[in-house]
Order: C-alpha cells, then structure tokens, then sequence
C-alpha cells in the first residue's frame, strides 16, 4: 500500500469512533491509535463510554466512543473536538454530533439509519441530517453493514458474528483516508484469534473491504496525511494510566527491593491496577482479590505488617470505604500505597466520567488528626511516575500515601518512551536488623522522622502494634495526655518533611506573568496545551501544574508571587484552591472549575484565560 | 514449618504487660492455654504472629512476647490473611470475639474461612458485647435481656460453628474457659492443622453476661450436658458412661446403652475427617436441653490451602516466564523504535 501522491499534509487530527456499546468501537479506536503510535506519530486517546455494558441497542444512552487526537507535533490532549466522526448508528450520531467540529467529516454506516433506529435513537423525524442541522458538514453515509455482509458471503458465518466485524469495516475505511497501513491491524488479530481461525479470515477480509471501498469512493479523496512526529529517539510504547501506575509500584516495589502484595476489590476505573498486577506472578506479585474494598487495604496493611511493598487500589466510593483502616495504616506508621483513580461523584456518581472531586476525601476523610501525604498523577504515562514517587515516600518516610489518578488518565493512552530502571534512584526501607540492641519500634529517624520497620520472622524484635494511641518510643500503648499530644505533632510534622524530599515546584513560560494558570493531576494535558497556544499568541501567561498536594513544595509561595493573577482550574467546585487559600493566604485566587464529568477543553480554557488577561 | 529443638516454657510467651482483664474472666484461662500450648509446637517464637480486631478479647496480643497486632474491629481475618500472603512462613493467629468476628467482621471471617488461608482463628464466644459494656451480640441467646435489648432480643442467633462449617470450614473445633487441657490441646491441633481453623472458646463474661453458658457448662450437671467428641472414638458421654449418640432417620437422637435395645454398636463412632459436612454440622447444631452440646474438634478436613497455591502458583509461572524483572517488562509486547 503505498502513499497516495496527492495526499494533504496536515500536522494533526481528530478522529472519534462511536456506536453501540457492543459494536467494538474501544477496540477500533485502540487499532487505529497503535498503528498510528508505530507510525511514528505522537498521540492521546480518550475513551468515553458508559456505564452499562450493553445499555439497550440504538439508544444514546448505550452509546460508546473513542477519541484519538494524533499529529506531527507533540500531542497533550485527546483533542476538543473532532476532525471526523464514525457513528455506527442514528443514536452514536446523535450522541456524538455536538463534539464533531463545524463543516468536519461524518462517515456513517448508511444502513443502520432506517426508521426503527432513528426513531429508537430520539429523533423526532426521518431525516437525522437534517434535524441536526449538519448539512454542510462532509457527509458520507457508508453501507458498512451490507458491506460487511458480502465480504463474507461464502463462510458461512451466522449474522450476529457477521455484524460483529462490521468495527473492522470502519477501521479499513479510516486506515485508507489516513494512509495508514493494514499489517498492523492484521498481526494483532491474528494474535488475538490465533485458536479460532475463521475469525481471523472474516475479520481480515471485512478490514480490506473497508480499506478497499475507501480507495473506490471519491467523497473520500484526498486522502490525508499526518506525518510522524519529531519526537526524541528511543524505543516506545503505548501507555495507558491504569497500566502505567500498575507498572510504576512494580517499579518501585523492585527498587525497594521487597515482595509486592496488592489486595484490591474491582471498582471502575481502578480495575485495571489489579487487572495488570494479578498478571505479574512472573514478578512474584501477590495479587489478593479481597471480599469488599475494606479488606482490600486491610489485606495489604497486614502485608505491610509482614514486610511487603502493600499496595491498594480503588476508586471514590471504595477510598471512603477504606477511611478507617487508612487511619490504622498512620497510627501503626506503615508504608502502604493507595491508588484512587477518581471518578464523578457523590456516592455512585458517575463510575466511567472523570472527576477530580476526591481531593479533600484524600486529604482529610479520616477521623482524628490523620495526615497522609497525597500526590497525584498528571498524565497517563507519568502515572508509572508517580506510582514510583508515591512508593519511594510510603517505604522511606513508614506512611500511607495517596496517590490520585483520575478516570481521564487511567483509559486515556498515549506512547511512552520506554525508560531504563537504572536511571530511577534506589528506594531504601529503614528495615532493622537482627541483633539490633535495645530496638523501640517507635524510635525514629532524626530528619525524615520515620519509624523503622522490624519484620515479623526476625528473632528478638517481637513487639505489638496497633490501633491505639502509641508511646513515642516504645510503641506500647500510652493513654498519656502529654504522649498523645506529642505524637499527633509527630504524625503531623513526619509529612511536613517530606517537602524536604521533592523536586521544586517548576513553572512552563516566562519567570512573571500577568497571569498564572495553576492545576494539578490530570488536567495537565489541556492547561499546557492552552498555556502554550496562548504563549504562541504573545500572551503574557505561564503554567503551575502540582503533583505534590500534601505537603506542597516548598518554593510555591516564592513561584506564586512572580505572577500578577493566579488562577485555580479543576474538574470540581475548588478544593484545590480552596486548600491553597487555607496554606497560602496571602495569595487571591481566581477560578476556572467545571463538573461535567468531561475534561476541561482548550478552547474554553483559552476563552476564559483570554477574559482573565483582558480584565 | 520447621521445627526448633529449642524448648520454650509457658513463661517464654508472656509479655511484659499487665494483663487488664477483669478479674474472674474467661479470657485469662484462654491466654494460660495458649501460652500452655505453643511450647508444644517447637516453632521459633519469632514465627507467630497475634492478631486481633477490636473487643476485650482483642487485648490479646498485647499479652504475648510475640509479634502483635491489635488492629480494628471486625478486621483482624483481613489483616491476618494479608500477614500469611506476605509470609507463609509465620504462624498466624487471629484472636477475637462474637462481637468481632460475627457481626463487624462477618464478611472478612466468612471469606478467610471459605479461601482456607492457613490462619488459627480463636473465636471467644461470651455471646455479649463487654468492651461497650453490655449490649446483645449476634450470638446472644433469642429472647436475651441487655442494654440495647431491655425487652428481649428478637434476633435469632447465629450457631458459630453451623456458619463455619456453611462457609466451607475444614476445621472446626469447640471448647471452654474453664477446660485449660482441652482448649490447650485443640490450640496445638489448630495450629498443626493446614488451612483456616476456628476454635470456638464459650466464654464467661463475668460483669455483662455472667454465668451464660453455666445451665450446659455447671459443674453438677456438665458431664450429662456435653460430650466432648474424639476422632475414631464413639460419641458416648454422661456422668456414668452410659449415654450416647446414634441415627434416628436423619436425625441425631440420644439414647442410653441398654435402654429400648440399644447397645454400644449403635452408638456413632465420630470421624472428624469426613468430608461430607453433614453430620458435622448436625453434631454442631446439639442443643441442650435435647441434646448434650458438643465440644473437641468436631471437623478437620484436608484442603488446598490459599497461601500454599499462591506460592505454587507464583513458582510455575516464574519457571518459565519471559519477564525476570521490571526492564523486562517494559519492553515486552509491542515497541517500536523512534530513529
């Protein structure tokens, strides 16, 4: 297949593939992201998809999508809007319209759009184009399921099993449009199906009809093309954050040089921690799929207890489930990773939207005087960053950590440039050795003020923890007034310290601004993308963005007062800036917050930010 | 586990707390039990670990000279079975009570039992909250007058050993405070036994629930109240000798030897290691006044136990994986190369 000379040259592109839950579109939009990852163009996906498995077919309430943005330049974001739209059906067009940028291409598959469906999906007529109003939008209705019908004609396949293809009819026709090649699509199948292979002939032969019934359709052409990126030499691959945060414990777990225990219960979007980690047996991973999320952290603080990297993973409802025994893990001063990959919330919420409303439960939804250090994740490849800062901190500093990742970078993918575990430092756990003399487990080190740790198994070191108020040297229990006054200064000024073990906050544009746009965690693609185009424009603009909340870093009042305005964004009501105006108050703090279950988009941010800048 | 030459005494097991029970509580008959019986089982006293969830008997470990954990209440089967993941090479004990393990904890109790993780759970069974000072557990007899209860329960209890045998237990043993040879005993069988075993201890709570247990367990009648069961032996009790168990249909009846044709080979020879749990369960069910209440070890079955097929399952995969270490992995699957 070779590139077509009269292609267009264009430096980035959104597609969005939607349809039915059912209709494979996650699964499209992870092909086609891949191969244009080895293609060797930069990229960032977004899969928005519902909660339910199979909501009712052709309704908008089922409908599943997959945003993928990939350019010749460096990509953040999964885009705002899209370039093109694949809608399987009336109720994924519908679904999908609102997000397709004006005059954009809509390829369809023509023959789902018959009476019974376009009423089934809410439109009030027969004409769905019409009704939208998207007439001068590229339209190009495909019949991709007859299509998909003849190019199996003669294998006898029965016509639930032939439909099921129909997602490779509409992956042929995108790799066409975008030059991209089939070889790459057609390994992974025959990978995936190697024991059933009819599935493979079908799906091969349903991807070339596509490919093929592109070439032969002039609405198509021209064809375009995205060349690679210009991005740094190395060996790459495909990052998703839920897979990225599994494999940075693993990291650091190795660096810490100890056995890693995650005791987990599934909950949307974590699932994928454990998922990836009850993989890892090869890595001497013990993965304990608890009875409830209570038992997950407890699990692991008992494994702490035993001397394992512990690790636990959940998601809003399951962090709040686990608040108790995360106070047991700071009395009994235990290192422990808590991954809550956030999610819209209160109660159920919004299980697959993403959300950055649990950071006050992270920081304060404990009873009693309860510190926990809590970082958080900012993109979805520095998530197996992150998960190795949070690791590092919970075994040098004896803490439960936090570690927030949110819906957004858990599914959100992007490539990753492989690093070599040589080039992360060495994590050293204040374990004691047999033979210590006159060893209290409750004695601690002069700087970090962590506890050491004796392991159950070691001879002499017997001793007894636990819930209960501690003697500040000798562990026991202590219901002294003064003792109790003590340690809860101790527990408090132990995480104080870990500002002394993190890298400075740092700021992308110039040193002084007129406004400062400040974020944390998963925001970070949108804030940079907007900082930058308006940097571009000549606007007097510069970014924040935290991964460390608590403590913060200790140079943010010197980088704050650089900046005329400063302005808090995130995916909630405020709780981050109201947590900067209770430790930074003399500061003012404007706003940029939204609650939509969606990532901020660039455009809006640039609008207000432009508003902010002309004030 | 292997085992140590190095003989340990009772003394060797007390730590150097005050033990703060009350005075005439059952609890410190178990502890004298307990520290009777690990001596028995020459491991090396840095192997045991003592964990217990909230509730009198939950002061438990502070009491040993051994390593402890006194955690939050209902959760001690939780973190007990995340200390045996973390090392299967400790011997992990669970301490805790009906308040803790039956209502709090019902769910992590059910669920350590049903994986069969090697832990030795010691269920002190006083059937009242004490800690909180007098309120009805889920074990208190129907009908029970207390402080959250002043009309009469009208709750029906759970039998201890119906659930743990219901979720799945393979080792389900019962004694009492009083009995410091038969709880020590069944503690050193717990203990050799492989998987999840629950000794059921009845218990005196002598402030809250004083004397609950004393209609089967009173010194004048105890011996025509229980039968304290043996493996390979007939399920013969009472004060003469004479009483014993045999089928009746599909019920358990007591009849005298030498009464209405009756003789000792129609008495039950009792087998503990019968898979089929169900004259097990029938055996744990014997209420008095019908029938005399059982004790001893009433099941112990052989099982696949969690934490010796993780270890299993680990080592079959890491004999022939690919992936050694976190390099390894990174750069498995699909990679490509930027030039």
């Amino acid at each position: 297949m070779n590139k077509k000379a009269n292609a267009v040259q264009l430096d980035e592109v959104t597609i969005r593939f939607s349809g039915d839950s059912g209709d494979g579109m996650q699964l499209t939009g992870t092909l086609f992201s891949n191969a244009s990852a080895l293609f060797g163009n930069d990229l960032s996906t977004f899969p928005d998809y519902p909660a339910e498995i199979r909501a009712p077919q052709g309704t908008v309430g089922g409908v599943s999508g997959f945003q993928v943005k990939f350019g010749h330049k460096e990509v953040n974001t999964p885009g705002d809007y899209c370039n093109i739209l694949v809608a399987m059906n009336p109720a994924a067009l519908k679904a999908n319209v609102q997000w397709v940028k004006n005059g954009g291409t809509i390829i369809f598959d023509s023959n789902s759009f018959e009476p019974k469906n376009i009423a089934r999906a809410g439109f009030k007529t027969e004409d769905p184009i019409k009704e939208l109003g998207i007439e001068d939008f590229n339209i190009i209705p495909a019949p991709i399921s007859n299509l998909t019908k003849e190019a199996v004609v003669g294998l006898g396949m029965d016509n639930k099993s032939i439909l099921r293809c129909k997602n490779m009819f509409a992956l042929g026709i995108v790799c066409y449009v975008f030059n991209r090649p089939l070889s790459f699509t057609e390994e992974y199948l025959e990978n995936k199906f190697k024991k059933k292979p009819d599935v493979i002939t079908a799906n091969k032969l349903v991807l070339n009809a596509g490919y093929n019934y592109a070439e032969t359709l002039e609405a198509l052409t021209p064809t375009y093309e995205v060349a690679p990126a210009e991005i740094k030499k190395g060996k790459y691959r495909n990052m998703s954050g839920n897979q990225a945060t599994a494999w940075g414990l693993l990291a650091a777990s190795e660096k810490a040089n100890l056995p890693m225990f995650i005791g987990s219960y599934p909950i949307t979007p974590a699932t994928e921690v454990l998922q990836e980690l009850a993989k890892r047996k090869d890595l001497g991973v013990k993965s304990f799929q608890a009875e409830d999320e209570i038992a997950g952290i407890c699990t692991s603080i008992g494994a702490a207890f035993a001397g394992n990297f512990a690790v636990t993973s959940t998601s809003g409802p399951g962090l709040a489930l686990k608040s108790e025994a995360l106070g047991l893990a700071v009395m009994t001063e235990l290192p422990l990773v808590i991954v809550n990959v956030q999610r819209g919330g209160p109660s159920t919420g919004l299980p697959t939207k993403t959300e950055q409303s649990d950071l006050n439960q992270a920081l304060y939804g404990r009873n009693g005087e309860s510190p926990i250090p809590v970082i958080a994740a900012s993109t979805p490849s520095d998530c197996f960053d992150y998960a190795f800062a949070a690791g590092k901190i919970a075994v040098e500093h004896m803490t439960p950590i936090i570690l927030l990742t949110d819906g957004f970078l858990a599914n959100g993918s992007e490539p990753w440039r492989i690093p070599s575990m040589s080039d992360y430092p060495e994590i050293k756990a204040p374990i004691v050795k047999e033979g210590t003399k006159d060893w209290m487990p409750y004695a601690r080190d002069e700087e970090k003020m962590a506890r050491t740790w004796a392991f159950p198994g070691t001879p002499g070191l017997e001793h007894r923890i636990g819930g209960l108020e501690k003697d500040k040297l000798k562990g026991s229990v202590s219901h002294d007034p003064i003792n109790h006054e003590e340690m809860t200064a101790i527990r408090d000024e132990k995480v104080k310290r870990i500002a002394n073990h993190i890298p400075d906050l740092e700021v992308v544009g110039p040193k002084e601004a007129d406004l400062l746009v400040v974020g944390w965690g998963g925001t970070k693609g949108h804030l940079h993308t907007a900082v930058n185009e308006l940097l571009e424009d000549g606007k007097s603009v510069a970014l924040a963005h935290f991964n460390y909340i608590n403590p913060l870093q200790k140079n943010v009042a010197e980088v704050f007062a650089r900046y005329k305005k400063i302005v808090v964004c995130e995916i909630n009501l405020g709780q981050f800036a109201n947590y900067l105006r209770m430790n930074l108050q003399q500061f003012q703090y404007l706003q940029y917050n939204k609650v939509q279950g969606l990532p901020f988009t660039v455009i809006e941010l640039k609008d207000h930010f432009n508003k902010l800048l002309e004030e | 586990m292997s085992e140590n030459q190095t003989k340990y005494t009772a003394k060797d097991f007390k730590s150097d707390q005050e033990v703060r029970w009350c005075p005439g509580c059952g609890d410190h008959a178990i502890l004298n039990a307990i520290q009777r019986a690990l001596p028995e089982l020459h491991y090396d006293r840095e192997r045991y670990a003592f964990i217990s969830g909230i509730g009198c008997s939950s002061r438990f470990p502070y009491y040993m000279n051994t390593y402890g954990f006194h955690s939050i209440h209902g959760r001690a089967s939780a973190i007990a079975s995340g200390t045996k993941s973390a090392n299967p090479n400790l011997s992990v004990w669970q301490i805790t009570g009906d308040g803790d393990a039956m209502a709090i904890g019902g769910n992590h109790f059910i669920h350590a039992i049903r994986r069969n993780i090697d832990i030795n759970i010691i269920l002190f069974n006083n059937e009242i909250y004490g800690l909180t000072k007098g309120q009805y557990s889920p074990c208190s007899k129907f009908g029970s007058v207390t402080k959250t209860s002043p009309y009469g329960t009208i709750e029906h209890p759970f039998r201890p050993g119906e659930l743990i045998i219901g979720a799945q237990g393979k080792f389900f043993a019962r004694s009492y405070d009083g009995n410091i040879k038969l709880s020590s005993d069944i503690f050193v069988a717990a203990a050799k036994h492989d998987g999840t075993s629950v000794v059921e201890v009845l218990q005196n709570c002598v402030i809250y629930n004083d004397k609950t247990h004393e209609e089967v367990l009173g010194k004048e009648n105890r011996d025509d109240r229980i039968i304290i069961l043996e493996h390979g032996k007939k399920m013969i009790f009472g004060k003469d000798g004479n009483k014993g168990l045999a089928l009746d249909g599909l019920k358990l009846k007591v009849v005298t030897i030498g009464e209405e044709g009756y003789t000792e080979d129609d008495i039950l020879t009792h087998d503990a290691e019968e898979m089929n749990p169900g004259l097990h369960m029938m055996l744990v069910n014997m209420q008095y006044p019908e029938y005399p209440v059982a004790f001893g070890i009433i099941r112990r079955v052989k099982a696949a136990t969690y934490d010796d097929q993780m270890v299993e399952q680990i080592a079959a995969v890491q004999a022939t994986a690919k992936i050694k270490c976190v390099d390894d992995l990174l750069n498995s699957g699909a990679t490509w190369d930027v030039e």
